[in-house]
């Protein structure tokens, strides 16, 4: 057998197979579409070898008297199976190397281990949330039993501890795989919890006045096998085999961490993180993953509005947007300024800048948000799509560097109409009673604030899972989100309302689609060339290679 | 600890045990001075480290811990010439049930264990080493402390020790009080300040990844002690001891139902089981009749006196011959009792009479096991106390039916499924005592009280 160097050649359930060096079993034997059932292992995590559910049979090439691996009649090395059953997380393969994954030992092992989990676990699927995503349920569908031969008293744990703010625990549930332990320790590096007392009286605890409070802890709700970790917010909220999950991105920083939005009947429930190398691995903060409940608030803008002489009154689309067209015709290009967000999509972005470009108005620009940069995965810019903004001239080299000028006019009367796209003005130094002065302030938002309360013209509009689109990463990775529920009311995306203005403006432009949008976009963009939101995929496209990185990193303040 | 002045059998072999209950012997230097106390030590500095890692090879030592590794084989995985730092360390954890031997050696002849440390860091070239002693022993502990001291005011610790270029430095380490500590990886996260969960082997062998993952030699207290007569007689000298393959003299410790339990010390192989209970040990209780023996500690298979058991023996002709011998007639040597379905282990002989109930024997091991689990791989943790509340439950009268049958398949379901060996040593007594006395359990199990079945699901 002559295999190239990095490949060996390995044999899985009576079939060979050629891995990479380094590979590990368990991996090897999912490849060869041989799953093998694991609690303790994670591949982004270490391997302590604990919950011993992934035994297996294993074997090297039995040597002759030359040291030479003996040859079968089918020349391939014979195999000397080791007696005792073997644990396939904590070994890479090697030549010649032979796995039995369904043989009667490894069955009486996984039967057995299953066993032993479920002896002292309360069984109480029925009211523990991680039932429906539990593989201590899916993995007694094929190797548990249907009865217990367990007649004693179960072990008692401590029941709904409060490991920090948003994590609770559930001792009994738990099966002591460490998980969590490793993550907090190797990932979050907070190195926060730990097991206490002994065998199987052996418990999961923060250490002595610690408490799991993290910006990461929920990723230990998401990798805990069992219902043991639960998520605070999300627990007894919805049954989980009812959530739709939609793929998109977490837009609240510049990673854009891939996630999973779970909803049911147009209502968010959670936001979990998918795993994608090039971005997030399988994790994301905290901050980011419940920063969705506004998006379900009952305060959502819904209806269009126009002020009248009695304030804001509800209207039609169709005069909303021609009253706020004609009001912005009046202006001069120096007495128009638009405001836009870096949380807006890069097609709303594209569009945006159509609609400066339509006004010629002298002033736009973006509001920048920082916070601290964290090493894990939190970025300093809290902007999702501070990338798309600059790329298209939304804003420029220094994001914000426009608004103090903006301000100053508009408090000495000079800009006499302002566009504000998704921000609340007031963020960067105006009182409501300058805005309330403005004699046309069209807004576009989702939620009241001081700026939609001085609208002139109040257009609502989508919450980030509510769109769909594209955002460009602090590391330039263009990546998409999509449509989880639907906008409340009769708010609108965001890209259609900037259109209509624009049609307003100036006339049909031909734009029916987002795919339009986007079209235009990749025409125009030369790092974009021939892309489409279908050829983006799940995981996004790099559009600046790790050298440009640098030079991709916006500006800090 | 007393120490009562007791004349040896004999039919001893003392060469560790010399000194322990020697009339007028006491644990400071200057007695282990007037015995020719530190003169192996001085020999041994006038000798290579790789040739008294060769002697110890030859003398076919075998750890007297439990598991029986060849010393010479273990020393010769640390290559010479590493990047990194060598450690050593005596493993003074001894926590086994039916195990008390270690302990003597440390309060009475603190300096044979130093010096036979000292002789084997000088051979694997430790230059720190360290001696794990059990957290239960703070007597030994304190003695150990005052040993080192008196070792280190006479130059055979710190810096070039004797003029030999040799540095070395030894400290106490106090456990917590945990079983798991005394196997070796459990050990060495626990001085690392760590939960004492047994690390996977491989990769973490400790002679490659032992201590900070350095290489690392663990060693028993007993077998460090031989070292120093090592190099006192020779590895050809001392191969002459015992039998071929099982080397040496063993300490043995003799608990449970007879006349004299005690300690004692012969050549490996050099006594019977019959021997020493009616030799030794002053023979069964009046009336009383051997039942079972536990050979090497708690952990160790149960053997039944009911049994007939095939061993071989080696013929003078050098022909090994196999016979079918009683319980009684099974001399105590590593291969023999191997042979015979149990081990050597750690050298603690348990003795049961007929008056002994088989499922509180078990019950009482299984507590202990149960309590001691260190809770890292799921079949021990899980099964062991399993074991123990069936067992419990059987004998206040709730067993069923199914109790033997469940115990010995809990058993089955740990045993060779995890990653230290505690999993054999929880679910050994489990399965000898079923094997060997099914009828009582069967019996305990339909005795009168029976819930037949709890709902407790």
């Amino acid at each position: 057998m002559s295999a190239p160097t990095e490949l060996l050649n390995v044999q899985i359930d009576g079939v060979w197979y050629q891995f990479k060096k380094g590979t590990r079993v368990i991996e090897a034997c999912a490849q060869a579409g041989k799953f093998v059932p694991h609690y303790c292992y994670h591949p982004k995590l270490s391997s302590p070898g604990n919950c011993r559910m992934c035994l297996i049979e294993m074997g090297m090439p039995k040597l002759g008297p030359d040291r030479k691996p003996e040859l079968g009649p089918d020349g391939k090395p014979v195999i000397n199976w080791i007696p005792r059953p073997q644990i396939s997380c904590a070994q890479d393969v090697a030549e010649g190397m032979g796995v039995r994954t369904d043989s009667a030992l490894t069955r009486e092992c996984r039967n057995g281990v299953m066993e032993f989990l479920l002896i002292n676990h309360p069984l109480d699927c029925p009211i523990c949330d991680q039932a429906g995503e539990c593989q201590l349920q899916e993995y007694s569908v094929e190797f548990g039993t249907a009865g217990s031969r367990f007649l004693d008293e179960k072990v008692k744990k401590p029941k709904r501890v409060q490991l920090g703010p948003r994590v609770t625990l559930d001792d009994e549930r738990c099966i002591l795989c460490s998980r969590c332990i490793r993550f907090m320790k190797e990932i979050a590096h907070d190195d926060v919890l730990g097991f206490a007392s002994r065998g199987s009286h052996t418990y999961l605890t923060a250490y002595p006045g610690r408490v799991l409070d993290s910006n990461y802890s929920l990723n230990t709700v998401d990798i805990c096998p069992v219902g043991a970790l639960t998520s605070t917010d999300f627990r007894f909220k919805m049954r989980v085999w009812f959530l739709k999950e939609t793929k998109s991105i977490c837009t609240s920083c510049a990673t854009g961490c891939n996630t999973i939005i779970g909803t049911r009947e147009n209502v968010i429930y959670r936001q979990t993180p998918r795993e994608n190398d090039a971005v997030n691995s399988a994790w994301m903060c905290d901050y980011g993953r419940l920063n969705f409940h506004y998006v379900n608030s009952a305060e959502r803008l819904k209806i269009p509005q126009v002020r009248e002489t009695e304030g804001l009154a509800n209207a039609s689309w169709r005069s909303a947007l021609a009253t706020a067209a004609e009001e912005l015709k009046q202006f001069q290009k120096d007495a128009v300024a638009v405001i836009a967000s870096a949380q807006m999509t890069n097609e709303e972005l594209w569009l945006a800048k159509k609609l400066i470009d339509s006004l010629g108005a002298t002033y736009h620009d973006i509001v920048p948000r920082f916070g601290e940069a964290d090493d894990i995965l939190m970025s300093a810019d809290r902007n999702p799509n501070t990338l798309g903004a600059q790329l298209f001239g939304v804003t420029g080299e220094r994001p914000g560097a426009e608004l103090p000028e903006i301000a100053k006019r508009i408090g000495s009367g000079e800009i006499k109409a302002v566009v504000a796209l998704g921000e609340d003005l007031t963020q960067f130094g105006l009182t409501e009673g300058e805005l309330k002065k403005l004699p046309t302030l069209i807004v576009v938002g989702i939620l009241p604030n001081d700026t939609t309360r001085s609208a002139s013209v109040l257009l609502p509009a989508c919450a980030f899972p509510e769109k769909r689109g594209t955002m460009i990463n602090i590391k330039g990775r263009l990546q998409r989100l999509n449509r989880a529920v639907q906008p409340p009311g009769e708010a609108r995306d965001d890209w259609e309302i900037i259109r209509d203005l624009i049609q307003q403006l100036t006339g049909s432009n031909g734009i029916y689609l987002i795919e339009d949008v986007f079209k235009q976009i990749a025409d125009a963009i030369p790092e974009m060339k021939g892309l489409s939101f279908s050829r983006i995929g799940d995981k996004g496209v790099q559009l600046v290679d790790e050298t440009e990185e640098a030079r991709a990193a916006p500006v800090t303040v | 600890m007393v120490s009562i002045a007791r004349t040896p059998h004999p039919r001893e072999k003392r060469i560790i045990f010399k000194n322990i209950d020697r009339p007028g012997w006491t644990n400071e230097i200057e007695c282990y001075f007037r015995d020719g106390g530190y003169e192996e030590l001085k020999k041994a500095f006038t000798m290579k480290p790789e040739q008294i890692v060769n002697e110890v090879k030859a003398s076919g030592l075998r750890g007297r811990g439990g598991a029986g590794f060849p010393c010479g084989v273990k020393w010769g995985f640390i290559k010479p010439g590493g990047s990194k730092p060598v450690y050593l360390i005596c493993n003074a954890d001894e926590s086994e049930p039916g195990t008390f031997k270690d302990r003597y050696i440390i309060h009475q002849d603190p300096h044979q264990l130093l010096e036979g440390m000292i002789i084997s860091c000088y051979a694997v070239n430790a230059r720190l080493a360290y001696i794990y002693i059990r957290g239960e022993f703070p007597e030994g502990a304190k003695i150990l402390e005052r040993a080192l001291a008196e070792a280190k005011e006479h130059g055979f610790l710190g810096k070039n020790i004797l003029g030999s270029g040799f540095d070395l430095e030894i400290y106490v380490f106090r456990g917590a009080g945990a079983y798991i500590c005394g196997e070796e990886t459990g050990l060495i996260e626990s001085m690392e300040g760590k939960r004492p969960y047994p690390r996977i082997k491989p990769p973490y062998f400790p002679a490659a990844l032992g201590l900070y993952m350095c290489p690392t030699i663990v060693n028993n207290v007993e077998t460090l002690c031989n070292v120093k007569h090592i190099v006192r007689i020779g590895g050809a000298e001392y191969a002459k001891m015992g039998k071929p393959n099982n080397t040496g003299t063993r300490l043995l410790c003799v608990s449970g139902d007879v006349q004299k339990p005690g300690y004692y010390e012969f050549e490996v192989g050099g006594i019977t089981i019959g021997e020493l209970i009616n030799d030794i040990c002053g023979g069964m209780k009046p009336g009383r009749t051997l039942k079972a023996v536990i050979p090497g500690g708690s952990s160790a298979k149960l053997m039944s006196a009911k049994d007939r058991y095939k061993i071989k023996t080696k013929q003078p002709d050098g022909k090994m011959v196999e016979q079918e011998v009683g319980l009684e007639d099974i001399p105590i040597d590593f291969d023999t009792l191997a042979a015979a379905g149990s081990m050597a282990g750690s050298g603690g002989v348990i003795v049961m009479d007929d008056t002994r109930d088989m499922v509180w024997v078990l019950n009482n091991i299984n507590e202990f096991y149960a309590h001691e689990s260190c809770g890292q791989c799921t079949p021990c943790r899980e099964g062991s106390l399993w074991m123990k509340k069936i067992t419990e439950r059987m004998l206040h009268g709730g067993g069923v039916e199914q109790d033997t049958a469940t115990l010995k398949s809990v058993a089955d379901n740990i045993a060779g499924r995890t990653i230290c060996a505690f999993g054999e040593a929880c679910a050994w007594p489990t399965q000898s005592f079923v094997a060997k006395f099914r009828d009582e359990f069967v019996a305990t199990a339909g005795k009168k009280g029976n819930t037949n079945g709890s709902t407790n699901h």
